[in-house]
């Protein structure tokens, strides 16, 4: 794909201020929802289905209209505009693309219907096609094209309007495995080259990971937590969000005590005795996550450990998934060795990565 | 915004300033006026010049009217921190402005002053009321569209204006040619002769042993006619399913191979005008029908005429219905997913018992919903109760004979369709309360890759006999149909003919060129020109209201789509007395006109181009509509440049339908046709009074054959498709 800059951005920030969207007069699909976009980054909004994710993007595009709250883009108050009159555009899940239009007609409608002049709209169409890698193909009808091709039709469809923020309704659900990481990177690619805001909405945590500047993973209508996608693997503010991106290890523990001065929470499992950050906690129940890749088992251990016993053994080709049992609950531990393994019903010393458990509120 | 309302304001003038203001006398398409006196001539005197010359002062309100909404945008313009006071002013213009014409139409009538208040009030008027004409219309229709405009502004819908216009134009429709003519007349089955108000005589009336009596119970007389409709139409109801389920599981579960060919009979109610199958009927078992009269040889007794009454009705009637039912439970057999019924035999049932207990329980519904139709059918039929019912009366001949026959009792045939009106409601009512949202079908779009079940052995050997029996009467009663036409005298003298075809349909050569002098081209013509107007206005109406049920939300909108469906269920013969009485005199004066034809049929075949509509729409990913809204497009662009292209088979299968429909019809039809504009059907209906079997046969034929090749044509343009069923093709872009 390469990089021409004949389509600027016109990238502008997004802000919910309180919106809430109620349907049929009682369910709540967003509920009281504040969050903020800024002009040229990349936002992922990551839940699972039912969250209200696909709600909020839509009330962005303005195909909903919000209950109550209001939707600044930029400095303009969009909260009453309807799709048509915002500076939006929106690939599909399903791509929509009019299947009686060529793909050249399809990249160039919305210049049209905004009433562009002729030449203007060919030099864009030829631009928007180029920038996805797809010259040449303007006769092409939609239904002659592979999957990943469609999506790139609809990527430059909305692009060459050069719109305030770029949305992106599940764009890669409809493609396989492989072409799914390519096509995110062309995505992400496109988006730091042209600088564009843009809001994704997906469930699969992975590409949430691999795409975002910033994720904002909901659930049941509000939001759940926002951060870097480091914060919410290595920090996740509670066992919904631990357990959401990525797997995790979550037990019920007790914080003896917590240092004023350092901040450090005092938690004991057996003989293993760990400090960790209280993230604002106080002595008492608590819970403990601990990434699989964080747990490692050992044959014999010079630092205090957590005895246990594997109950389960699979080798999964490019690591070893274990279940160990110990006092303290059963964990789940991947191990990217998978020449030396253990088989089920051996004693194993179970140790954890100095940054691995982190505490979460009970 | 303030282009759409420069739009309108200029129809608005253009209807007050340059059109006539009444309607024309030479009718819609006469351009006589423009040299004969206009703008002076107060015939075809624009408003304005009416006004200048002091005639008709009480329209002088309505250029004040029409105007508010300039004053409106002066206004936004000057006083900017009141964004809503265009919104306003639109509104109120609007709605002044309909409710002053309305109330100026009907409160002054052909003798001046309609009510004796008005009298008292303003004294004597020393002038009538005519017809609204084009300037009137389009005065009317401007104040619409300012109303909607108005309410778009206020923010329904999103501030859409052609979505809140759209609604507009079609609740004004459905108000004016259904609600307002069936009101009417039911408040006029409430007045006695001279126009006063008596529940007395209506409940007299209503309750009459003419309509209700259970002589035949006890002695030697008919009954009601009430009865006699209601116990029609429950057998024809009760048998049409019956033989429709048989139909469909042949069709569908015998793994015959030739079960397909039983689908090109689903064209025939289509394609035939109802009473053809009554003529049929009689020349086979009439006073000297084929059968009849081969009987009473073999047995040596007199032919009687038994078949007209209830039996003749009853045979006619199964033969043109019973392909709706089929129609309809094929749909719902084939939606009874096979993986159901090899659960059902892979614990262990029979296949008698996998019928009885799976199959047959899941098409229940279905079953009820072809029952309903059956029954609202019969009771709407009148062609073949004219044509056979001798001396059976039912509800929809006996309102015919009360306008036309020698009472001419308007009274009387207002309250006969009130009560065919509540038999047809009450069922459309079941329909859609009872079965309209429970559904039991199991398939899921997912692919089932079950086989359906092969039908037990003691259901399927019935179930062919009666095909068998059907398909062959079928094939006779149309052979008959062609072969009658080309019989000299059917019954005396049966030597081959082609005298009928040339009396209806001869042609010479002159020196003028080609000379139509048969008898039918008239009214051929005017059926063939009345068809196509109508055709393309009801696919209009049918889709832009499909388009509104299926991709908008609005306020009240389950009412707006019981009032678009509602026509279904009116009966034609309800329909046509409703619009003689309520068109037949100022404000809308259409009696006697070719548009109170296409009007009748735009109103009577709507449901079809809705149903239509709603079929293929659904089959649309809304992400298409929804992408080109966030491209830039408004809805009214979107619906022009992505609905209509996508819907190109289901436009020309609404247009079909409505053009054939509009020609066979003949139960509305035959109280509002004219000398001037007489259709097919009732000329034909009009021979068959005259004892002219020949020529009505040979027509008949002719139509049967014109609509064949129509649909025919139809069905190579779309490619594939299945005729009165969903003619969607799903459009969803290849993953």
């Amino acid at each position: 794909m390469t990089t021409n800059i004949g389509i600027k951005s016109k990238a502008a920030s997004v802000e919910f201020k309180q919106v809430t969207k109620i349907y049929g007069g009682d369910v709540k699909a967003v509920d009281e929802v504040s969050l903020h976009v800024n002009a040229g980054e990349l936002v992922t909004l990551l839940g699972p289905s039912g969250c209200g994710k696909t709600t909020t993007l839509r009330m962005i595009a303005g195909l909903e209209m919000v209950s109550s709250g209001s939707i600044y883009i930029g400095e303009q108050d969009v909260t009453l505009l309807p799709a048509t009159d915002r500076d939006v555009s929106m690939v599909f899940q399903s791509y929509a693309l009019f299947p009686h239009m060529n793909v050249f007609e399809n990249v160039s409608y919305g210049l049209r219907v905004s009433k562009l002049n002729k030449k203007d709209i060919l030099e864009k169409t030829n631009t928007g096609l180029e920038l996805v890698g797809l010259a040449g193909y303007g006769d092409r009808l939609p239904s002659e094209l592979s999957g990943g091709q469609q999506q790139r039709v609809a990527v430059a469809r909305a692009l060459v309007l050069e719109p305030q923020v770029l949305l992106f309704d599940e764009p890669l659900s409809n493609l396989d495995a492989k072409l799914r990481r390519q096509v995110r990177e062309e995505i992400r690619e496109l988006q730091t080259d042209l600088g564009l805001t843009v809001v994704y909405v997906t469930h699969d945590q992975e590409e949430a990971l691999a795409v975002s500047d910033r994720i904002i993973v909901m659930r049941n209508a509000g939001i759940a937590q926002s951060g870097s996608p480091r914060d919410l693997y290595e920090q996740p503010a509670d066992s919904f969000v631990a357990d959401f991106i990525g797997e995790a290890n979550i037990m019920d523990v007790q914080i003896s005590s917590v240092d004023e001065h350092t901040g450090l929470a005092r938690v004991t499992l057996g003989n293993l005795s760990l400090e960790l950050s209280s993230r604002g906690m106080s002595a008492g129940p608590a819970k403990l996550a601990v990434r699989p890749n964080r747990i490692h088992l050992l044959a014999q251990s010079d630092v205090p450990s957590l005895e246990g016993v594997v109950r389960k053994s699979t080798y999964v080709g490019n690591h070893m998934e274990y279940v160990v049992a110990t006092d303290h609950g059963e964990w789940f531990s991947i191990s990217d060795n998978v020449d030396e393994v253990f088989g089920a019903g051996v004693k194993v010393q179970v140790v954890f990565s100095e940054r691995g458990p982190v505490l979460l509120p009970d | 915004m303030n282009r759409t309302i420069a739009l309108w304001l200029f129809v608005g003038l253009l209807g007050f300033c340059v059109l006539p203001w009444y309607v024309l006398d030479d009718g819609l398409w006469s351009f006589e006026w423009l040299t004969d006196g206009y703008p002076f001539d107060t015939d075809y005197a624009p408003a304005l010049f009416l006004l200048l010359q002091g005639e008709k002062l009480w329209l002088s309100p309505v250029p004040v009217l029409l105007s508010l909404p300039l004053l409106g945008i002066v206004l936004s313009k000057l006083i900017p921190t009141r964004p809503r006071l265009l919104g306003q002013i639109l509104c109120l213009a609007g709605a002044l402005g309909l409710a002053y014409m309305l109330a100026q139409g009907f409160a002054i009538g052909i003798r001046g002053w309609n009510s004796e208040l008005l009298v008292q009030a303003f004294g004597e008027l020393g002038d009538r009321q005519f017809g609204f004409g084009y300037g009137a219309m389009l005065v009317c229709i401007s104040f619409l569209f300012f109303l909607t405009t108005g309410i778009a502004a206020r923010g329904a819908v999103n501030g859409d204006v052609f979505i809140v216009g759209a609604i507009g134009f079609v609740i004004a429709l459905v108000g004016m040619f259904i609600l307002f003519p069936v009101l009417n007349m039911l408040s006029s089955a409430v007045q006695d002769g001279d126009g006063n108000y008596s529940f007395g005589i209506f409940f007299s009336k209503l309750f009459s042993s003419k309509i209700w009596g259970l002589h035949c119970l006890t002695e030697n007389r008919s009954c009601g006619v009430a009865w006699n409709s209601l116990v029609l139409a429950l057998c024809v109801g009760a048998l049409t399913t019956l033989l429709g389920l048989v139909f469909a599981l042949v069709a569908t579960r015998s793994g015959m191979r030739q079960a397909h060919l039983l689908r090109p009979l689903t064209v025939l109610p289509i394609i035939t005008p109802p009473f053809v199958i009554g003529l049929a009927i009689i020349l086979l078992f009439g006073l000297s029908g084929a059968v009849t009269t081969f009987v009473a040889d073999l047995l040596g007794i007199n032919p009687t005429r038994w078949v007209y009454g209830l039996p003749g009705i009853l045979i006619a009637q199964l033969l043109s219905f019973t392909p709706i039912a089929f129609l309809v439970l094929i749909g719902v057999v084939e939606g009874v997913a096979p993986s159901m019924e090899e659960a059902s035999q892979t614990l262990r049932a029979t296949r008698w018992q996998t019928f009885r207990t799976v199959s047959l329980p899941l098409m229940r519904p279905g079953i009820a919903n072809a029952f309903l139709l059956g029954f609202i059918e019969s009771m709407a039929d009148f062609g073949n109760p004219l044509v056979l019912g001798g001396n059976y009366d039912v509800l929809s001949t006996e309102i015919f004979f009360a306008i036309v026959g020698a009472q001419n009792d308007q009274g009387q045939a207002a309250v006969l369709a009130i009560v065919l009106l509540i038999f047809t409601l009450s069922a459309f009512y079941a329909q859609r309360r009872w079965l309209g949202k429970k559904s039991y079908t199991t398939q899921t779009g997912k692919g089932d890759s079950g086989i359906p079940a092969v039908l037990p052995r003691r259901v399927l050997i019935p179930s062919y006999i009666l095909v068998s029996i059907w398909s062959i009467f079928t094939i006779v009663v149309y052979g008959m149909i062609f072969y009658g036409g080309f019989v000299e005298i059917w019954g005396l003298d049966h030597s081959i003919t082609l005298k009928h075809y040339i009396t209806a349909f001869g042609v010479t050569m002159t020196d003028n060129g080609l000379h139509f002098r048969g008898s039918a081209w008239d009214s051929f013509w005017t059926t063939l020109r009345i068809a196509a107007t109508a055709a393309p206005l009801t696919a209009a109406v049918g889709l832009v209201t499909a388009y509104l049920l299926v991709r908008q939300d609005f306020a009240a909108k389950n009412a707006f789509e019981f009032g678009t469906m509602l026509s279904f269920a009116i009966p034609g013969t309800v329909i046509g007395v409703a619009y003689i009485m309520a068109f037949n005199v100022p404000p809308i004066e259409l009696t006697g006109t070719g548009v109170i034809l296409v009007l009748s049929f735009i109103f009577r075949n709507m449901p079809v181009g809705i149903r239509a509509g709603v079929a293929s729409m659904s089959q649309l990913d809304k992400s298409l509509d929804e992408a080109s809204l966030t491209l830039g497009a408004n809805t009214w662009r979107t619906f022009r440049e992505i609905i209509l292209p996508l819907m190109k088979p289901a436009i020309l299968a609404a247009l079909v339908f409505s053009f054939v429909r509009a020609m066979t019809a003949i139960s509305a039809v035959i109280f509002l046709v004219s000398a001037e504009h007489n259709m097919a059907t009732s000329y034909i209906i009009g021979r068959v009074e005259n004892n002219d079997y020949g020529i009505a046969i040979a027509y008949s034929t002719t139509l049967i054959v014109v609509m064949l090749v129509v649909v025919l044509v139809m069905q190579l343009l779309v490619g594939k498709s299945k005729v009165g069923r969903r003619v969607a093709q799903k459009i969803t872009p290849t993953v």
